[in-house]
């Protein structure tokens, strides 16, 4: 029995924050191919779940497309290949959120597809959006799952995972996310206005995958034209591009499912437990690439950005290339550059080791520069509520933050420490220079051991 | 299709850092920007107090304003050994609202032996700006006016033959010991004896409603104080308790808006949470309408405030705000 609180759907969200956009930096770069790279370091855990095993040896040669590492575990993705090459020694990396993982290194032998040749590959050419029923659900997510497809908003879960059918949990809606919320990032902007036929066809097969009748994009107000090259794609296929307010974290799946169906995801549950499936743009364009074209998940999307960076640009490239040739591929750092971010400067991870690769979930690369990142000295709590207007979660952050400072564990649960989500509004708004969301992780930390 | 481009070799390479997110922040908000912004919207307070009681109030406002200083540096900087918090602005605020709330003829000792309970009592030994648990400047007014009960009490307000407006009782006194009939307009304007900042109700106003739209001040808090207070008063009208004091003349006469505005939204000394904050101000609101009507004194804004602010994490306890989506499911 399933009881789902629903509201008016006010095409917005309580509290939340209007930071500065920055997406001019990017958003008028149309998506460019980066060169295929010398060497790819596909990491085995790339998504929430269980690691990936090799399943190739060192000096294997594999195709682009080859698989490289997979697992048995339902909760897991396997990862290929992104080009043609002979298979290295293999390695260990770090990835941005700290964790260790092993690579599957592979060096470029043999022809590789090249600038226009590989966008046609992934997002070129037709894209159908009827006929579609001849795909069952089930090849569907066994298409998924063998591309290896993960949530590409960054949290990275196993996408065929929440297409499977539950009886238990049936979904109505499926919402592609289009919000891009995160300041500077424009790679799901340029996406939906340059492979809108992809991202329409992967929605309608994941809506018939998870017996979704309904299908939504929400699009923040600031992308008029991804929100018209949607609308125009979506014609007559029942499709529904509703364009929601520009506020952040709007494309938080909560925020986004408040906004457009008015319900509210439990606390510690997910979409799935009152009908919905979100899935990001990106996600959907992937879908798509596996069902009709038997495309693995092995190219992205992400945006080079931030004041810290040469030129900024939208690149279409390899997964297991690393964040230096990107951003040498961008005209390298500027001198006054001072933090590489991973994602969105939000949420995203600042990685110190520019060898590090890009994963399934990587969204941008944003280099920042000294005024950008600096803050005052933190002085006292001066206790003003910032953070509380602030909070989309309805926390207090300032209350957890320093119950977990003082290792008051049971204060921060009190508080309710655990249905924090990260998304940082509170610790952009502290007029204090209070660092409440690294407080916050620690006191989330001790509670979850 | 992009052609990779090395860095020149001439260009020295940056150090890059690492660093937990959010890496932005919005650097136009500071504690010394909130403080600011009161010392802002006091100035219309300021003007009228200035004008109505002449150089009094520069007096006054200015030797609070040192005292404050001077008594946060001493006790703050000096004796514990912290970071000089001058800056922050926190004690100058504090020195502005106490001058405010003084009378004229407050003797200068009075107000620099208050400063100095104000910071030193009121902040310091809590542990410094942020830490305290009730309103500063109330606890340096609180102080002196038990400490010197007779060139503080209602006598010390009236004096012949000096300015005009000081030779009457203050409106709230007269309305209440004499049963004198108040004008409203005086009140609304200001030029009626009282402390130096509550006499004029439109400065108030307008200061209030700036701190409003800055978001420096909760407007929960003026909001639910100022509509308990009309519906008490307006009970005690239709009673009729003290016959000549109206809603009008509680709205308008004696430190009330002064109060709603600029002390029972302190930020520190009132709760965090929306809920909280109308707690806290309609208790506020009832506090000084029990002491108008009920005490010895003809006003309680004061007293109201500390009694609340004292019972400020106890609101914050009871509401605790529900997580959007419900509270934290036990672990099974």
């Amino acid at each position: 029995m399933r009881t789902t609180t629903t509201h008016a759907a006010k095409l917005t969200f309580p509290r939340g924050i209007h930071p500065p956009e920055h997406k001019e930096l990017a958003e008028t770069r149309s998506i460019e191919v980066i060169a295929t790279p010398k060497k790819v370091a596909v990491p085995l855990l790339q998504h929430l779940g269980a690691p990936c095993e090799a399943v190739v040896k060192t000096r294997d040669m594999v195709e682009a497309g080859a698989v490289l590492g997979s697992s048995d575990a339902f909760i897991s993705a396997p990862v290929h290949s992104p080009i043609a090459g002979k298979v290295i020694k293999a390695g260990v990396c770090t990835l941005p959120n700290g964790r260790h993982v092993p690579t599957v290194p592979v060096k470029a032998d043999g022809d590789q597809l090249e600038g226009d040749a590989v966008w046609d590959a992934v997002f070129g050419g037709d894209w159908p959006t009827s006929g579609l029923d001849a795909h069952t659900p089930e090849a569907i997510v066994q298409a998924v799952r063998d591309a290896g497809i993960v949530g590409m908003g960054g949290a990275a879960f196993p996408t065929h995972v929440k297409l499977t059918r539950n009886d238990a949990k049936p979904i109505d809606t499926l919402m592609i996310n289009g919000c891009e919320c995160e300041p500077y990032l424009t790679a799901d902007d340029r996406l939906m206005r340059e492979a809108s036929a992809a991202i329409i066809a992967g929605a309608i097969l994941a809506a018939r995958a998870a017996g979704a009748e309904r299908v939504m994009i929400g699009i923040e107000a600031n992308k008029p034209e991804a929100l018209e090259a949607m609308t125009s794609a979506a014609a007559g296929t029942g499709v529904e591009v509703v364009k929601v307010k520009t506020k952040y974290p709007q494309g938080g799946e909560k925020q986004l499912i408040m906004a457009t169906l008015g319900r509210v995801v439990p606390t510690g549950g997910l979409p799935l437990d009152i009908g919905v499936v979100v899935s990001n743009v990106a996600t959907s364009a992937a879908i798509a690439g596996a069902v009709l074209r038997g495309r693995p998940l092995t190219h992205r999307v992400l945006t080079v950005t931030g004041k810290g960076i040469a030129e900024p640009k939208n690149l279409l490239v390899p997964i297991g290339i690393s964040y230096g040739e990107i951003v040498d591929a961008c005209g390298g750092l500027t001198p006054d550059a001072v933090r590489v971010v991973a994602g969105g400067p939000m949420m995203g991870f600042s990685i110190g080791n520019l060898e590090t690769p890009i994963t399934k979930g990587s969204s941008g690369v944003l280099v920042l520069t000294r005024p950008e990142v600096d803050r005052a000295p933190e002085t006292n709590c001066v206790r003003c509520g910032r953070c509380v207007d602030a909070c989309p979660l309805n926390l207090v952050p300032t209350k957890i933050a320093l119950a977990s400072r003082h290792g008051d564990w049971e204060l921060a649960k009190k508080y309710h420490a655990l249905a924090c989500m990260e998304c940082g509004c509170c610790a952009h708004q502290c007029p204090a220079s209070i660092p409440l969301v690294q407080l916050i992780r620690v006191g989330k930390a001790a509670l979850s051991v | 299709m992009a052609e990779q481009t090395p860095t020149p070799a001439e260009t020295p390479k940056p150090t890059i850092e690492v660093a937990p997110s959010p890496h932005l922040s919005n650097t136009h908000l500071t504690t010394r920007r909130m403080m600011l912004d009161v010392i802002i919207a006091l100035v219309p307070v300021l003007i009228m107090a200035v004008w109505v009681f002449t150089w009094y109030a520069v007096l006054q406002v200015g030797l609070c304003v040192l005292s404050c200083m001077a008594a946060e540096y001493l006790l703050a900087c000096r004796l514990r050994g912290r970071p000089s918090s001058l800056g922050d602005l926190s004690a100058a605020v504090t020195g502005v609202i106490l001058g405010l709330s003084l009378p004229w003829s407050a003797p200068w000792y009075v107000a620099v032996i208050a400063s100095f309970a104000a910071i030193g009592l009121g902040k310091v030994v809590f542990g410094g700006v942020g830490m305290n648990i009730f309103n500063p400047a109330m606890v340096g007014r609180a102080f002196v006016m038990i400490s010197f009960s007779v060139v503080l009490g209602s006598g010390a307000y009236v004096m012949t033959g000096g300015l005009e407006v000081v030779s009457q009782a203050t409106p709230l006194t007269a309305g209440k010991m004499e049963a004198a009939v108040i004008e409203l307009w005086p009140l609304f304007v200001g030029n009626v004896n009282g402390s130096l900042g509550e006499t004029s109700a439109i400065a108030c106003l307008l200061g209030g409603i700036f701190l409003l739209v800055r978001r420096t001040a909760s407007w929960e808090i003026p909001v639910s104080l100022i509509a308990t207070v009309v519906v008490l008063a307006a009970g005690a009208q239709l009673a009729g308790v003290y016959p000549n004091l109206t809603v009008a003349h509680h709205l308008l006469g004696g430190s009330l808006l002064f109060g709603a505005f600029f002390i029972a939204t302190d930020p520190v000394s009132s709760p965090m949470t929306v809920k909280g904050k109308f707690i806290f101000g309609a208790g506020t609101g009832a506090a000084i309408m029990v002491i108008r009507l009920f005490s010895g004194y003809p006003e309680g804004v004061m007293f109201a405030v500390l009694l609340m602010n004292g019972l400020v994490p106890l609101i914050n306890n009871w509401t605790v705000p529900v997580p959007f989506g419900g509270p934290v499911p036990e672990r099974k």
